[in-house]
């Protein structure tokens, strides 16, 4: 490994704040009793939680009340959806959409084997720059529809979808609406007392809190159904001892996320698309993937032909560069990102897709070492590529390869 | 992240006979872009008969990178006849080893190499003829069976490691379970042509049990107190009645199924279903 680490993969995870570790680092050690306990030294930590519990209120325009901790932003997802059906069982169709993250994505997909009955999943599709179609979501909200579930802002493109108008339509219509908002929070303002989602999902890992923390978020008079039934903590809405350390770290991120939203939508932004714009310029063959304005600040995807994601991550590797790909291989699967698949991004484009992820951790500096390295890169994948003369595009020889997916 | 031998990492980086043959005498082209890895492999032999020099293009990742770059390397100085014989493994244990679900980079290696010498002789690609099983992937249920024959493959699974086949939409899953089971079958009629399966008269089946249940569960039952009767067979259901210490234990169930079961199924035949029988 390089010795030098250049880390823009800030949509798998990112580094925790060092204001943040410093933040917990005493209920590690000295301040390690139970919230629960009726002794003034749990008590204490007690507080502590209910600090951490404003902060992220504030961050999102809730109120503390509404915050419910989880151990992370799947148990978040799998906790608001469940709930929804559970308080509604008479209710059987969920609408979701086809670039969700796993999270939800293979959760909507086994509902009849959790439930052992019969769901009605519509997955809604996008266009080729991944945006949905409003119309076709309006017409397909009807009297069974339990929950919506559309996340805030897609992790592989950065796409953000109109989580306002879209929960105000379920919300005329008395549907439960609930948003993966793992990406967004933190990289984009969200005011919950003006948008009217009835659950929203945060992950602690995604904005410089450590892993293995999260929220649900669940608006007040919103039926709810725990998830981990247990102890009385969290009011009753999730059992289990309080990963207070964790907790208390994602308040202090979520105040540090709160100050730097400027930075974010301004510096951040700012390296993105330099970073961006001088891919596609000095890389023939590179195309962005996703909305060009209707995204996240920090995320970029870009394809480039005839070449495959894996080895240009591993070649980044060789210098310290982190990123990721949406390519077949690197997943080990056998086939490209469902999110681009859903985007038809041709096959040919798809297997050579690379994410950056930044944050405010990145460099100028940084963004032009990644111009000056990849390039070169792509240059001598293509060739070694077959396809990379003009006469070879497109399939060679063999039982040709007629992919269910290409449609 | 992929955990890859040393000898991938450096084939992938610094890979050898990179290109193509000017006026080669054997050409192997396989996959597809679509398909997210492909290979084209040239050669050209020398007045010996041997492969004097090979040269590949390859689209894909690092192990297919790898697996061409090595296929190249193996097969430089060998004569057809011995090049034929180089398998996929062949190609996996040259480089130390691939992840598992990366083992179809060495098959698409060995299906060039092979395409290659097809096209010098002028014949045509020996798998190709099958019949397409994996629309996704394009693959034949030749290519299933030799590999699942070749590298003792059991699932669905390590069909799409190996093959891709299955990696895409799905679709063909049941029918390369057959292809499996076909193999298994014929590999097993090749081992014990003569043995042929028992099959138990009703009698004797019922005769079986009874004396199983006497002779192996009773006794061990009794040791903890309990005991166990037999009350009818019907096709393949044996109905029993469990008694003394046994009726009240709460693990009863599960020792019907762990063991009354277990046994009689290993003993006798390995279809029959025990079920309680409360009175
Ligand atoms: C959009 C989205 N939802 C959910 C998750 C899952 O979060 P966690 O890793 O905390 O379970 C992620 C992170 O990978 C994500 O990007």
């Amino acid at each position: 490994m390089s010795e030098r680490v250049v880390y823009m993969d800030n949509n798998a995870t990112t580094r925790v704040a060092p204001e943040v570790v410093e933040e917990m680092l005493p209920y590690f050690s000295e301040l390690y009793g139970n919230p629960s306990s009726m002794h003034s030294f749990g008590g204490q930590v007690g507080r502590k939680i209910a600090e951490a519990r404003e902060r992220i209120a504030a961050l999102i325009g809730a109120q503390p009340e509404e915050i419910i901790f989880t151990s992370c932003g799947t148990e978040s997802d799998s906790t608001a959806i469940l709930s929804a059906l559970q308080s509604q069982p008479g209710k059987r169709h969920v609408v979701t959409t086809r670039v969700e993250h796993p999270a939800v994505k293979n959760l909507c997909e086994h509902l009849d084997k959790l439930f052992g009955h019969k769901h009605r999943v519509t997955a809604l599709p996008v266009d080729r720059e991944g945006l949905l179609d409003l119309e076709q979501y309006e017409k397909s909200l009807t009297e069974d529809t339990a929950i919506v579930s559309v996340m805030w802002a897609n992790n592989e493109t950065g796409v953000i979808f109109p989580i306002e108008e879209m929960a105000a339509l379920a919300r005329e219509r008395g549907i439960l609406f609930h948003t993966d908002a793992v990406q967004a929070v933190g990289k984009i303002p969200i005011n919950l007392a003006e948008v009217p989602v009835d659950f929203l999902s945060i992950s602690g890992h995604k904005l410089h809190a450590p892993k293995g923390v999260g929220v649900l978020y669940v608006r007040k008079g919103t039926p709810f159904f725990p998830f981990l039934v247990g102890g009385h903590q969290e009011r009753g809405r999730r059992g289990g001892t309080e990963n207070v350390a964790s907790i208390i770290g994602l308040g202090k991120a979520c105040e540090l996320a709160a100050q730097r939203m400027n930075v974010e939508n301004t510096k951040v932004r700012a390296l993105r698309d330099k970073l961006e714009a001088g891919l596609l310029e000095k890389i023939p063959h590179a195309l962005r993937n996703g909305h060009k304005d209707k995204r996240l600040p920090n995320t970029t995807s870009v394809s480039f032909e005839f070449v495959e994601g894996e080895a240009i991550l591993l070649h980044l590797d060789r210098y310290g560069i982190c990123a990721s790909s949406g390519s077949a291989c690197t997943s080990g699967s056998l086939e490209p990102s469902h999110v681009l698949r859903a985007m038809g991004v041709p096959f040919t484009m798809a297997h050579g897709s690379i994410r950056f992820s930044l944050s405010v951790y990145n460099t100028e500096e940084e963004v032009d070492f990644v111009l000056d390295k990849l390039p070169p890169i792509i240059a001598n994948l293509r060739e070694l590529s077959p396809f990379w003369q003009a006469e070879h595009r497109g399939a060679v020889g063999g039982a040709g390869c007629k992919c269910s997916c290409s449609s | 992240m992929w955990e890859y031998t040393d000898k991938v990492k450096d084939h992938f980086l610094n890979p050898r006979n990179v290109g193509e043959i000017e006026d080669p005498d054997g050409v192997g082209e396989v996959g597809s872009l679509a398909c997210g890895d492909a290979l084209k492999l040239t050669f050209k032999l020398g007045p010996d008969g041997r492969i004097a020099d090979a040269k590949f293009k390859t689209f894909g990742c690092a192990s297919a990178i790898a697996s061409s770059s090595a296929l190249t390397e193996m097969i430089k100085g060998l004569t057809l006849e011995e090049a034929e014989k180089i398998t996929n493994e062949d190609i996996a244990n040259y480089l130390g080893g691939l992840p598992k679900e990366k083992m179809h980079c060495s098959v698409m290696g060995r299906e060039a190499l092979e395409a290659a010498i097809a096209n010098y002789r002028g014949q045509p690609l020996p798998m190709a003829q099958g019949e397409v099983v994996c629309e996704c992937f394009g693959v034949t249920d030749l290519e299933i069976k030799r590999a699942v024959a070749e590298s003792n493959l059991t699932s669905v699974e390590e069909v799409t490691n190996f093959t891709k086949a299955g990696g895409g939409c799905g679709k063909c899953h049941d029918r390369i379970m057959e292809l499996i089971l076909e193999v298994r079958k014929e590999q097993h009629a090749e081992r014990k042509p003569a043995e042929k399966p028992k099959r138990l008269t009703n009698i004797q089946k019922i005769k079986l049990i009874e004396e199983v249940l006497e002779r192996e569960i009773r006794p061990a039952l009794r040791k903890d107190g309990g005991d166990i009767e037999l009350i009818d067979v019907d096709g393949d259901v044996v109905m029993v009645s469990l008694r003394g210490a046994c009726s009240s234990c709460v693990a009863s169930q599960t020792t019907l199924k762990e063991y009354v079961e277990k046994k009689l199924r290993e003993l006798v035949t390995d279809t029959l279903v025990v079920e309680e029988v409360r009175q």
